[in-house]
């Protein structure tokens, strides 16, 4: 069935819609990522104009995020002043973020500087991912279930501005996280993303945060900075088409309850296995994209020039 | 909301009177002095609605030709028909290898530019079209393309022009129907436009040109108002008039439909 999006002016199939909102809900719930870094991309891909899938794709996010969220707040799995101090961090970035992208908009590279990112970005923390889970696995048949020790002592600990973070069992200065949420609320904005995949691996290996609080916590934080991005596409670019975002988030919430049940069956390393290959294959995907040569190396854009 | 109620009514009660009374627009173009032939048109609607279910429509552009006194001896006689869509700028830009990946690198900017163009003819267009009328009316699909913007900082602007109406083509969005205008017994015209999905708001504005022997005779022009209705009306005057209330109805939505998502597999559990 077509449905003609107000927003987007185009007109869509609907089921395909709730099919990739389903998707992209299920990996939401089951890695605790927004889920962007695959529906932005999907949504070009299915002829969305690219301004709209980034604002869309931020307010999809919030309501697969709000019932993962809540899923994992039952779980005792939110590390809450951790998730507050990532949120004041991430609004920071995602507003110079925002200044960024309009400014390679108008010069015409934002295509270039978003697939870079996914490239880069995807395609190291993937490969990172990748080994660091291999060899915990290894390790975990050699020696039957040897634990990482945690309690290392690194430069973060010298920091001022000290806090106990209970959830996550860490006495640690708030700048290493405030400036991890900044780095993550720049990308986000930039590539229309929640920031999950880069989060999610610079909790575990920077903030050494215990795995089974990371998911809970970067949702929370993805939750109110994808509210922030949504709200400010809304009201500067008129970009947000809830229609498109409603069928989205049906297809979405589904996908995110099965994700989350699913998660919490299997094993952390088995899901960081899956998570870093998933973030390889598109990474790969977008740069193979940017190596061989386009069908046509003409594009046009709406807008004036300049 | 009383308006919003009537628009489909109107809509519908215009639809249908409308093979009735024909011609739904008068001519506004300046006509060639006394021409012995004319034009009589109509369309087969003056009004699109875009509607939540809105997939592409269709219209109907007809007419016949009336004479004072008999044809012509000549008979060359030819018809375009050409409906244009809203006039916007853009940017046309090109890519080049640099370092390994593909990154544009030079652009050139339009000042105005059709966002949907159809021409219709009833015969191949360089047989029934002076070069120097179509300069003059601007009939062909490369002419539709208005004037650059700023600077213009290529050696030559040509492949980027084409390159726009091969992109453009490719999207259904400017076409060429070469035999598209059907003509009987060189009085009678009808010429089917098939809109895409992806239509845009605005005025689209219809052109008859009626030709003998590649010269002007008459001309016509009529305007076709395409407008989103119903919700998709309220939502996007939303989304540009009261954009905090729809970035906040946005949120609520994402918020209510995540909670209630949640809520339901408890219960379901």
């Amino acid at each position: 069935m077509q449905i003609y999006l107000p927003i987007a002016e185009i007109s869509v199939n609907m089921y395909t819609l709730l099919g990739l909102g389903g998707i992209v809900g299920l990996l939401s719930g089951l890695f605790g990522v927004g889920g962007g870094f695959l529906i932005t991309p999907l949504l070009f891909f299915i002829g969305i104009p690219p301004a709209v899938a980034v604002a869309t794709g931020a307010n999809q996010v919030v309501a697969s995020s709000v019932s993962a969220v809540l899923a994992q707040l039952k779980r005792k799995a939110v590390d809450i002043p951790m998730g507050l101090v990532l949120l004041v961090g991430g609004i920071l970035g995602s507003a110079g973020g925002i200044w960024v992208f309009n400014l390679l908009t108008r010069l015409g590279q934002i295509d270039l500087a978003v697939q870079l990112c996914y490239v880069v970005f995807l395609g190291s923390i993937g490969l990172l991912m990748l080994q660091e889970a291999v060899r915990t696995m290894r390790r975990q048949k050699k020696s039957g279930g040897a634990r990482k020790k945690r309690n290392q002592h690194t430069w973060a600990h010298n920091l001022p501005f000290k806090f106990k973070f209970r959830a996550s069992g860490l006495y640690i200065s708030v700048i290493p996280p405030l400036i991890v949420g900044v780095f993550v609320g720049v990308l986000a904005a930039i590539m229309g993303v929640g920031g999950g995949f880069i989060m999610v691996p610079a909790m575990i290996y920077l903030l050494n945060m215990p795995t089974k609080v990371v998911i809970g916590t970067s949702l929370f934080q993805i939750l109110f900075v994808s509210a922030f991005t949504t709200f400010m596409h809304a009201i500067t670019n008129q970009t947000v088409d809830v229609m498109l975002a409603l069928l989205l988030i049906v297809g979405g919430v589904v996908g995110a309850q099965i994700g989350s049940r699913l998660g919490a069956r299997l094993k952390a390393e088995q899901l960081r296995i899956l998570l870093a290959l998933l973030v390889i294959l598109v990474a790969v995907k977008l740069g193979t994209d940017l190596i061989i040569q386009p069908r046509d190396i003409y594009s046009i854009a709406a807008g004036g020039h300049q | 909301m009383m308006r919003t109620l009537i628009r489909p009514l109107r809509l519908a009660l215009l639809l249908a009177l409308a093979p009735v009374f024909a011609p739904a627009q008068e001519t506004v173009s300046p006509k060639p002095q006394h021409p012995a032939e004319q034009i009589v048109a109509g369309l087969s609607r003056d009004n699109i609605g875009i509607t939540t279910s809105f997939d592409g429509s269709q219209i109907l552009i007809y007419g016949a030709i009336k004479r004072e006194a008999p044809e012509p001896a000549s008979d060359n006689l030819a018809v375009i028909v050409t409906l244009e869509g809203p006039l916007g700028p853009l940017t046309i830009r090109r890519k080049s290898r640099e370092l390994g990946i593909w990154v544009n690198t030079a652009s050139v900017g339009v000042a105005s530019a059709p966002s949907y163009y159809a021409v219709a003819t009833s015969g191949p267009l360089e047989n029934i079209l002076d070069p120097r009328v179509d300069v003059q009316q601007r009939i062909s699909i490369p002419l539709a393309m208005r004037a650059f913007s700023g600077p213009v900082q290529v050696a030559d602007t040509k492949p980027f022009t084409e390159a726009m109406v091969r992109i453009r083509e490719r999207q259904g969005l400017y076409k060429l129907e070469t035999g598209g205008v059907r003509l009987v017994d060189n009085t009678l015209f009808r010429a089917d436009f098939e809109l895409p999905a992806n239509l845009i708001e605005g005025a689209y504005k219809t052109r008859i040109f009626l030709l003998r022997d590649g010269q002007l005779v008459d001309r016509y022009q009529a305007a076709i108002e395409v407008r989103k209705v119903g919700l998709e009306r309220w939502l996007y005057a939303l989304a540009h008039q009261h954009s905090a209330l729809y970035g906040l109805l946005a949120l609520a939505l994402a918020v209510v439909a995540g909670w209630a998502a949640a809520a339901v597999f408890r219960f379901v559990r």
